[in-house]
């Protein structure tokens, strides 16, 4: 099954918003608690870089019984440094986003963590498209 | 008592008296009430037994299942372990020396006060902890809210204490006591006068690994009428001998007295902590942490009931009145416990701490719509499907609290979409159509 959801950008009292709704999806779907975990931990990450850094973006999250896909797609405007983005405390982050207590640099270090496949498209001056991939295995 | 140790029967609906009116349905935070051909159905798999129906219905038709009181009179040493805030129910004019003879009075012979259970937890050195090693520890105290993590936010279980509840632990203590002194087990009844349905089910579950902690649990608002009926009859009586009776229950500590208070208990233990009342409250603040438990909290007191258990669903007074009360008659109570009963309490060290964890519970999703989850992803994409359709004005005609819900409800055969009064309304025939392609209840479910 998909599920899409728009998110726009500089709205930080909405962060969380598509990570909840997706944990209540997988919730009702029986998917272990432990890989719902990793689920909402990376894409809170993701929605909160579409809400900090991007023009803005759309999530689609595609559910099947052994593997959740989810894209995390921007308008832009890309990573510089997409290496040094990967890097743990490094942030790019204005002060006043610093200041509400995000940009803390573990964004895209916590989304590769979580995932078990992680691929991602960028460039500066173009958009940016994370995909993160979750196997669904049964924890015993 | 029912020897049924299964959870949530101890909520009953009166069919004579409901009227399906949905107040209660409304109120569910857990959406497990229907109304169906005319009466609230309760789905046991999952109500937590808070007690909102209870407050919500005009026409108290939702009764608690209780031990009858008679059961009492079949021993003859009968213990009654009553929670602090049972004292409270009462206007300041009864004195606690009062409650306790119409207690006697009307039959228990030996009474012990359920929060001695956590003098005894720190009397043993035992800490609260959880499986999973890590902080917030959420108490063990509101078993509706056990109940509630169990079934909806499964991935705050490992952070549950895993210490038993003070009644629990009074119980143990209290048996083993009256064992010593009475030799025949058999002839030795306790009894639990609770606040709320939920803990009936606690004690029920906590019996199943075989340790008989009370014989019969009797709702407060009985006891408490009891009580002040004999008191009414009795008044002048007791008040002229008054001065001659001891108060033979063991006196607990000041900070456990007040624990049916809401009040941050780890910052007594010099941590941070917090306390949340009222259910939905403790929902909203749950949906929160589940998806970031990493908070620099050690210890949350969660409680179902506003004002926590001061305010139990079975409570008679007013809860800040009786909230008042309770906070007031302490503030006399020592800070450490009597060396005698120090004595006593560890004469049976090793009894207590053998049986004081919990034994492990089943984590089990009841809110998910199929154990596989590739029948869930279909029956989701289903609601989805109806929900486009439904009016999506939660009127509750349907039986269902909201379209959501009777989406849901379809998609697991357990309602059709007939019985949407609006699309009826709307557009009869069509709803046959509809009908056809989503499936009709099967009945018997």
């Amino acid at each position: 099954m998909n599920l899409e959801f728009p998110v726009e950008k500089g709205d930080f009292t909405k962060a969380g918003e598509v990570s909840s709704q997706i944990k209540r999806t997988l919730k009702k779907l029986n998917v272990p608690s432990g890989v719902i975990k990793k689920v909402v931990v990376a894409l809170f990450e993701a929605e909160v870089n579409v809400i900090a850094h991007s023009f803005g973006g759309t999530i689609t999250c595609s559910i099947e019984p052994k593997y959740i896909k989810i894209i995390v797609i921007d308008t832009g405007p890309g990573i510089q440094d997409l290496g040094l983005a990967m890097t743990e405390g490094y942030s790019t982050a204005s002060q006043e986003i610093q200041e509400i207590g995000y940009g803390a640099g573990m964004g895209l270090p916590n989304i590769k963590k979580n995932s078990d496949d992680l691929d991602i498209y960028t460039k500066a001056g173009d958009h940016t498209e994370i995909t993160m991939g979750f196997k669904i295995e049964n924890e015993e | 008592m029912k020897n049924n140790i299964c959870y949530h029967h101890n909520l009953a609906v009166r069919e004579n008296i409901c009227k399906g009116c949905t107040h209660c349905m409304k109120k569910c935070p857990t959406n497990a009430i229907r109304i169906q051909k005319g009466h609230a159905v309760v789905d046991e798999e999952k109500c937590i037994e808070c007690g909102q129906c209870l407050i919500a219905c005009p026409h108290h038709a939702i009764k608690v299942v209780q031990s009858p009181f008679e059961m009492l009179f079949n021993y003859q040493v009968r213990v009654a372990i009553i929670p602090t805030m049972f004292l409270s129910q009462f206007e300041d004019e009864i004195t606690n020396e009062m409650i306790y003879m119409a207690l006697m009075k009307i039959g228990f012979t030996h009474i012990y006060l359920s929060e001695l259970g956590i003098d005894i937890q720190n009397l043993l050195g035992i800490k609260d902890i959880n499986t999973s090693g890590k902080n917030p520890i959420i108490a063990n105290c509101c078993p509706s809210v056990s109940q509630l993590i169990r079934i909806k936010y499964p991935l705050l279980s490992p952070h549950m204490s895993i210490i038993k509840p003070p009644n629990q632990i009074t119980a143990i203590f209290a048996r083993a006591e009256m064992v010593e002194q009475y030799k025949d087990p058999n002839s030795i009844g306790l009894f639990y006068i609770t606040p709320c349905p939920a803990k009936i089910s606690q004690i029920n579950t906590a019996e199943k690994d075989g340790l008989k902690l009370f014989d019969g649990v009797l709702n407060l608002n009985t006891v408490y009428n009891l009580v002040n009926n004999c008191l009414t009859k009795n008044k002048k009586k007791f008040s002229t001998i008054i001065d001659n009776v001891q108060m033979e229950f063991p006196i607990i500590t000041k900070n456990s007295a007040r624990w049916a208070l809401l009040q941050r208990r780890g910052e007594l233990k010099g941590k941070r902590s917090l306390a949340i009342d009222e259910i939905h409250q403790v929902i909203e603040f749950l949906e929160e942490i589940e998806e970031n438990d990493e908070i620099n909290i050690n210890f949350l007191e969660l409680k179902a009931c506003a004002e926590g258990c001061v305010g139990g669903i079975l409570a008679t007074r007013n809860k800040f009145l009786a909230a008042e009360r309770l906070n007031f008659f302490t503030s006399n109570l020592p800070e450490e416990l009597d060396k005698k009963l120090i004595n006593r309490i560890l004469k049976y060290k090793q009894l207590l701490s053998d049986n004081i964890f919990i034994a492990p519970d089943e984590i089990k999703n009841s809110l998910s719509l199929d154990s596989d989850i590739e029948v869930a992803i279909h029956k989701l994409e289903k609601i989805n499907e109806i929900v486009k359709v439904l009016p999506g004005i939660d009127c509750g005609l349907c039986g269902a609290p909201t379209c959501f819900c009777l989406a849901e409800d379809i998609s697991q055969k357990k309602a059709s979409i007939r019985q949407c009064a609006v699309l009826r309304l709307r557009d009869s025939k069509g709803l046959n159509t509809l009908a056809k392609i989503w499936g009709e209840k099967v009945s018997n479910t």
